[in-house]
């Protein structure tokens, strides 16, 4: 080490940056994305991510199939998306660089892993040449950095075969791009002493990377001075980083505490919702009983058995497993029973894009049972509203005896921002009472109980639950006659049930917030989305503004009931644009109920929109030319 | 609503009926399953606040409204499933599953195998009368290969589950059949399912007057009831015939019927529903009227296992244990912080 190690650097202060991480799916792409991002997050920056991965556990090893990327946008101020394009893309094979680069604009960094440009390695991913000698790369800024030997002469002296020496590269990689940025090493060297404590090989070899990766970077003279991203000014709080899927998770333990009832959650395994189930297991000690049932459907109906029994209930699943439980999910808006359905949406139809992030079951949500089953539909925003969604969610299902969809995506579940956290006391109080006396009395005066004698306001049915003498009743799927819930096929009836289940929904409308909006005086130009599109959106809206553009925008929290005064606002603008990740499904929810022209912006490539994206098509829509400024923006 | 009489006293079959009309058909099997369930209730120290019966679809599963318990009458096959939910949020209940072959064996095959499997606190009814009677009439998995129906005109093709051999391969702690003809007989079998500590299965053979008259008439008649029923009895050889002349022994691991007086009575099988595997259970259960001319009937087995609800409460109970209960506000605070002032 020489000497330039204790010279002190200022760093070069950068407003923001966009780092991608890509590699072999065996390389910890993933793991060293988040490792930068908790890095970065306890450094005070904002942040968003966007992780990307093959549905293939492992793809064969060195092919454009098994790359895996973590993009991570770390700024000094307020951003709402992981960045529309990388300035800095970390190659740990030909492969990623391959299926990458086009990603990156011209004068970007490139840091490749040199090691990795073998003969055989080039040629699974279709190089001819290797890239680093032909014109590929002219224009970018690349490091050529043999990564895994330096690795592997970092950890000679330990007790460590090469091959898993060899695994360590990651944190090669993590450590130089940690020096590159300025980031502390203390938080990343203790998680590995934390995460692999029991190995205590792994977190030699692990630290030794990491360290070597931070050293390299500051006596290599060749990256320049490092770069730094101040904090983001952020108000007074405590914060924690926090993605959606455990923000979910700890929303339905929330929604337990404050609705005073043991949580259950009946589950399946499936992509990518997978992690609610993982997460609430760990938090039995809050009374939550978690059931990994044997399908879909059993998962949606054992909810629906825990729920009869007084428990705030939940199925979660993603959109071939939200199909599997209609027939279920229609048994709880007949017997109206509280319960909450969580869909994390992936590409469909089918197997689709398991791992890519969609927003096309809105239509699903919102009419995907058979007969005329009205039910709320919540959705949230940003990994951190999942937590405030599936409270909401579970108000609305407790308090009006209903199934409720809860709506997030793959970019939601998997993408992290900072959060600063709630303070608990500031939570609402969702419990409600469960029946304990009989509310009705027959001509001969003996006291009854009527299942399905409704609350005026709420038009709620009673809560018995069994174990409480006196209001045993029965309940199915049979049509049931007003009040007494008894089997009913009378034809009156059945119109006037089903007027009542619909009554109930749409009453909500007067007890729901929202949407969120950001309107300003004179604007002709209405952007509306729900979902995760929100910070696209909002970073698309403000550099629409600053180009004077008069666009206002508004974001759906409750796509069922909507929103109350909804169709008013709409008919205010000249231009009403609708951004979704479908072929325009809202669009034509907003069409049918209000009559007003509003137009789709879409896309399904499985990947969020980018502001820039946005932008245009806001331009466009305007009557605007593009701006030239396609790729490189991301700035807001 | 009809005004009816408050009957109060639980040793009373009233107690246990509902003030809804009972609409099966007349002479349904049915009819004395329900029979036979509420006075068997009238025998039992538990409260009607504290019972649920769950039912998918189909005929047998209008049962719940017949019960002046807790009752839900699901969707076709899923029973098993939602009452795992609710005895697993609820283990201080008593919960029935009540279903036919078509729902437990068709739709729901996959539920019930999963909750004996598991081993659910669950006693489940499973009513045979092997055939779709609430669909009018087509042939169900238990049907016997043959069976001319409207769906199978030319004859089913598809050869029948024998729910025993499913309820045994599934791993189930207590299985037993019995039938729609002997009231004793099936409560002595529901008390004994009732007080299983687990999952149990209880095979009704029920007759179907309607869509499939006669099912079993040809090893129910009082005629021929004594040749072709065997009511096992635990720890007794297994005998039967009117003069008791012919019993079931072994044989290269096969239940075979034999000649009491050609092999003797020490040949004999012994039952025994408390063997740990279920190979002898399961080897008495394949006897049928098709593939020996004889038919059991009783509890084939009944062993001690793990409870599936108990142990998930157990984990909570650990739980709490170790970690001390819930405290949200540490939950938000579990991962890394920064504070901001």
């Amino acid at each position: 080490m020489t000497d330039t190690a204790s010279r002190p650097v200022e760093p070069d202060v950068l407003d923001r940056v966009v780092i991608r991480f890509a590699g072999d799916s065996g390389d910890g792409m993933q793991l060293t994305g988040d490792r930068f991002t908790s890095a970065s997050a306890l450094a005070g920056n904002d942040l968003a991510t966007l992780p990307e991965f093959p549905a293939e556990i492992r793809a064969p090893q060195g092919t454009l199939a098994g790359v895996s990327a973590f993009q991570v946008h770390i700024s000094d101020h307020d951003i709402h998306t992981p960045g529309d394009a990388p300035d800095v893309l970390v190659a740990m094979n030909p492969a990623a660089l391959k299926s990458q680069l086009d990603r990156l604009p011209m004068g970007g960094t490139v840091i490749l892993n040199g090691d990795a440009f073998d003969e055989r390695n080039l040629t699974k991913c279709g190089y001819e040449v290797d890239p680093r000698s032909d014109d590929t790369l002219t224009g970018y800024r690349v490091h050529d950095v043999p990564m895994t030997s330096l690795t592997v002469g970092a950890t000679a002296d330990l007790d460590v075969k090469k091959r898993d020496a060899e695994r360590s590269k990651n944190f090669f990689a993590l450590g130089l791009v940690s020096w590159m940025f300025s980031r502390p090493l203390e938080p990343t060297l203790e998680w590995i002493e934390d995460k692999f404590g029991k190995r205590p090989e792994v977190v030699a070899a692990n630290t030794a990377a990491f360290k070597a990766g931070h050293a390299y970077g500051e006596t290599a003279e060749v990256f320049g001075n490092p770069k730094k991203v101040e904090a983001a000014p952020q108000e007074p709080g405590t914060y924690t980083n926090i993605m959606g899927n455990q923000a979910l998770a700890w929303g339905m333990v929330a929604a337990g505490q404050l609705a005073k009832l043991p949580v259950f959650l009946g589950s399946y395994p499936i992509t990518p919702a997978s992690d609610i189930l993982h997460e609430l297991s760990n938090h039995k000690n809050f009374g939550v009983r978690t059931f990994q049932a044997e399908d879909e459907i059993a998962a949606a109906g054992s909810a629906v058995g825990a729920a009869f029994g007084g428990h705030l209930a939940f199925t979660t699943s993603s959109g071939p497993g939200i199909a599997l439980k209609g027939e279920t999910i229609g048994l709880a808006v007949s017997m109206e029973l509280p319960m909450v359905i969580i869909d994390v949406q992936r590409g469909g139809p089918s197997t689709g894009l398991p791992t890519k992030t969609e927003a096309s079951d809105l239509m699903l949500a919102l009419h995907g049972r058979h007969g005329e089953a009205p039910m709320p539909v919540v959705a949230a925003h940003s990994p951190s509203d999942c937590f405030f969604a599936a409270i909401e969610a579970s108000r609305l299902a407790l308090k009006y005896r209903t199934p409720v969809l809860l709506m997030t995506d793959g970019y939601l579940a998997t993408g992290s921002e900072p959060w600063k956290l709630p303070d608990v006391a500031d939570l609402p109080d969702i419990s409600v009472e469960f029946a304990t006396e009989p509310n009705m009395t027959d001509e001969d005066g003996n006291a009854q109980f009527w299942p399905f004698l409704r609350d005026e306001t709420t038009l709620a049915r009673p809560w018995a639950v069994p174990g409480t003498p006196g209001l045993e009743h029965r309940i199915g799927g049979l049509e049931k006659a007003d009040g007494t819930g008894n089997v009913s096929y009378d034809p009156a009836n059945h119109g006037h049930m089903t007027d009542l289940r619909e009554a109930k929904v749409a009453g909500i409308a007067a007890d729901i917030s929202g949407p969120v909006t950001d309107l300003i005086d004179g604007a002709s130009i209405a952007v509306v989305g729900w979902g995760s599109t929100l910070g696209s959106i909002t970073s698309a809206v403000d550099r629409c503004r600053a180009q004077g553009l008069p666009v206002d925008r508004i974001h759906l929290t409750h796509l069922a009931p909507m929103h109350t005064g909804l169709g008013d606002l709409l008919s205010r603008y000249e231009t009403v644009l609708v951004p979704e990740l479908n072929k325009g499904q809202l669009v034509k929810v907003l069409r049918a109920e209000y009559l007003v022209d509003a137009k789709p912006i879409s896309k399904v490539i499985g990947l969020p929109f980018t502001a820039s994206e946005l932008v245009e098509a806001i331009r466009t829509a305007a009557g605007l030319a593009p701006t030239i400024d396609l790729t490189n923006g991301a700035s807001a | 609503m009809t005004a009816t009489e408050v009957i109060l006293d639980p040793t009373k079959r009233g107690y246990w009926t509902s003030d809804q009309d009972v609409r099966w058909c007349p002479g349904c099997g049915d009819y004395g399953i329900l029979a036979a369930m509420q006075m068997m209730h009238t025998d039992l120290d538990v409260k009607r606040e504290d019972t649920v019966f769950v039912s998918g679809i189909g005929c047998a599963a209008r049962f719940p409204y017949y019960m002046s318990t807790y009752g839900m009458h699901s969707i076709h096959g899923r029973a098993p499933a939602i009452a795992t939910g609710l005895a697993v949020a609820r283990p201080d209940l008593h919960v029935w599953v009540v279903g036919g072959d078509g729902d437990m064996l068709s739709i729901g095959g996959n539920h019930l195998i999963h909750a004996l499997r598991r081993n659910v606190n669950l006693t489940i009814l499973l009513f045979n009368n092997r055939i779709y009677g609430l669909t009018k009439g087509q042939y169900s998995p238990t049907s016997e290969v043959g069976k001319v129906t409207k769906s199978t005109p030319h004859g089913s093709i598809d050869p029948p589950f024998n729910p025993i051999s499913v309820a045994l391969g599934a791993g189930a702690t207590f299985v037993a059949r019995t039938h729609d003809l002997d009231r004793k007989h099936m409560m002595a079998t529901f008390k004994r399912a009732h007080e299983h500590r687990g999952a149990a299965l209880v095979e009704i053979f029920q007759n179907c007057n309607v869509f499939n008259d006669g099912a079993y008439d040809n090893i129910l008649k009082r005629d021929v009831r004594s040749d072709k029923l065997i009511d096992l009895t635990h720890g007794e050889p297994i005998v039967f015939g009117a003069e008791g002349d012919k019993g079931i022994m072994l044989v290269d691991g096969e239940a075979t019927v034999v000649n009491v007086a050609d092999v003797g009575t020490d040949a004999l099988l012994v039952h025994d529903e408390t063997r740990p595997e279920p190979t002898v259970p399961f080897a008495i259960g394949r006897l049928t009227e098709e593939s020996s001319g004889v038919t059991p009937v009783g509890v084939f087995r009944s062993v001690q296992a793990p409870e599936y609800t108990s142990a998930v409460n157990d984990q909570l109970v650990a739980a709490n244990a170790e970690q001390g209960p819930g405290d949200l506000d540490a939950l938000l605070r579990s991962g890394a912080t920064w504070t901001v002032d």
